[in-house]
């Protein structure tokens, strides 16, 4: 397997049923012989993942025979749900988690506030319904919100668009 | 990875991947390149970054204050996680503060090592809240504050500064929702929490003039195209606010005087002295201990 391959193996510590590549995370991976290069993104400033997320990537490289191996971090462009994949959207959603809609396009002026809960399109990840509504903005991490599904009446996770 | 022992499956390699003080732990900036921009002065960025850090960090320690106390397990979880994007920003911040200095302390010397009078975080941050309304009232005005200047600083000249506003751009976004949507339903909802909540509006007020006074270093970066004038914020500050109060039903009373001096000048009140003695007891008790 090529660097590149044994990293697109590795996968979230938070949300074990996707990859990092396909969550965005993984922003390039260099070959230079053996030695590899790494470089990935941050999803929030304040993601405790990131560690484990470095480890993962270097014991899957080294375990694989590849060294050294560098991993970087890069904070610009920041991070956004928009880049999470086809795959990794289908994953989400068969694991009981609603995929993100469309990142907020940024108008000129102020950056809205919201003061009542965003329209939204999403569908319940169990029955399909499209009668779901907020019950916390924040989940069991920064990047999911709580939702109910009006219709089959259970709770579901939704990863937030930013 | 294996998850019966959490803090083992985080040690569980061959580096120094952990997460805690004491376990060696201090490099969130990891790879990110750290060059300074020409023409600015190092004392300025080390001090204008440590403005804007020791907010985040004496925010989010008050944040954290508040779990196991929050009204619903749901607004545990959200203060929680407001205050790790805002301990994730103090983090990149300090760091970039230590960069910038270039006497060799990191983001644990500079939280754990500084005396009060060396925090140069405003004295909105260091509030402690009477009740979930302070908390609420404080957010509101903390988040939107940010927000207006971290959308502002990502046009900064200094790289590093503009990667970490643009990325608390998004994280300030949800955090003044939340509190903006709790204003509003307490202030717009029974007799009691309506009572309550203006008083904590009426509480918190006093302290916003100090947000938007320039402190010498801020005008100097802002001329060098790094900083942002705080003054510049106010008219997008005060149309949020006007916009929230009025949808909470609250009349903004008139505003009484508080004691001169400001957080970024080093002058604090008692109760950053308290937030420091909480969060720096383990570092100091054991300097440099790692386990």
């Amino acid at each position: 397997m090529t660097a590149e391959q044994v990293v697109r193996t590795v996968t979230d510590p938070e949300l074990p049923m996707v990859t990092l590549a396909e969550l965005g995370i993984v922003r390039e991976v260099r070959q230079d012989g053996d030695g590899v290069t790494v470089t990935i993104t941050p999803t929030y400033s304040g993601c405790p993942a990131m560690e484990s997320i470095r480890a993962d990537i270097s014991a899957a490289l080294r375990t694989a025979g590849f060294g050294p191996v560098e991993v970087r971090t890069v904070l610009a462009p920041a991070w956004t749900t928009d880049w999470i994949s086809e795959s990794g959207r289908r994953k989400l959603a068969e694991a009981g988690i609603a995929p993100p809609g469309a990142a907020p396009r940024r108008g000129a002026g102020p950056i809205p506030l919201t003061l009542t809960p965003r329209p939204s399109t999403l569908r319940c990840p169990r029955c399909g319904s499209a009668q779901t509504e907020a019950i916390a903005a924040f989940g069991a991490t920064a990047c999911r919100e709580l939702r109910r599904c009006l219709d089959c009446r259970e709770p579901f996770e939704h990863m937030k668009e930013i | 990875m294996a998850f019966d022992d959490a803090y083992g499956a985080l040690t569980d390699h061959d580096d120094d991947a952990r997460w805690a003080y004491g376990t060696g732990f201090t490099d969130p900036l990891a790879g990110v390149p750290s060059g300074l921009p020409d023409g600015v002065d190092r004392a300025d960025l080390t001090a204008y970054c440590l403005m804007l850090g020791d907010d985040a960090l004496v925010m989010s320690h008050r944040l954290q204050q508040w779990v196991t106390r929050a009204p619903e397990l749901e607004d545990e979880l959200a203060l929680a996680n407001i205050g790790l994007d805002l301990l994730g920003q103090a983090r990149l911040l300090l760091t970039r503060a230590g960069e910038a200095e270039g006497a060799g302390r990191d983001e644990d010397a500079l939280a754990y090592g500084r005396d009060p009078g060396e925090f140069r975080n405003v004295r909105l941050a260091e509030r402690a809240d009477a009740d979930f309304a302070h908390l609420m009232a404080r957010l509101l005005v903390f988040a939107t504050w940010r927000l207006a200047l971290f959308d502002r600083l990502a046009g900064s000249s200094d790289q590093m500064l503009a990667a970490i506003a643009a990325k608390g751009v998004k994280e300030l976004t949800y955090h003044r929702d939340y509190a903006a949507q709790w204003v509003v339903r307490l202030g717009d909802g029974t007799a009691l929490s309506h009572e309550r909540m203006a008083a904590a509006v009426t509480a918190v007020l006093p302290l916003v003039e100090e947000l938007f006074q320039p402190h010498e270093v801020e005008l100097r970066l802002t001329a060098a195209g790094v900083a942002v004038d705080p003054a510049a914020l106010r008219p997008e500050f005060d149309a949020v606010l006007t916009q929230v109060l009025a949808a909470a039903t609250i009349e903004a009373g008139p505003v009484r005087a508080v004691a001169a001096g400001t957080g970024r000048g080093g002058e604090h009140t008692e109760a950053l002295t308290e937030i420091l003695a909480e969060l720096q007891q383990l570092a100091r008790a054991v300097p440099g201990g790692s386990w």
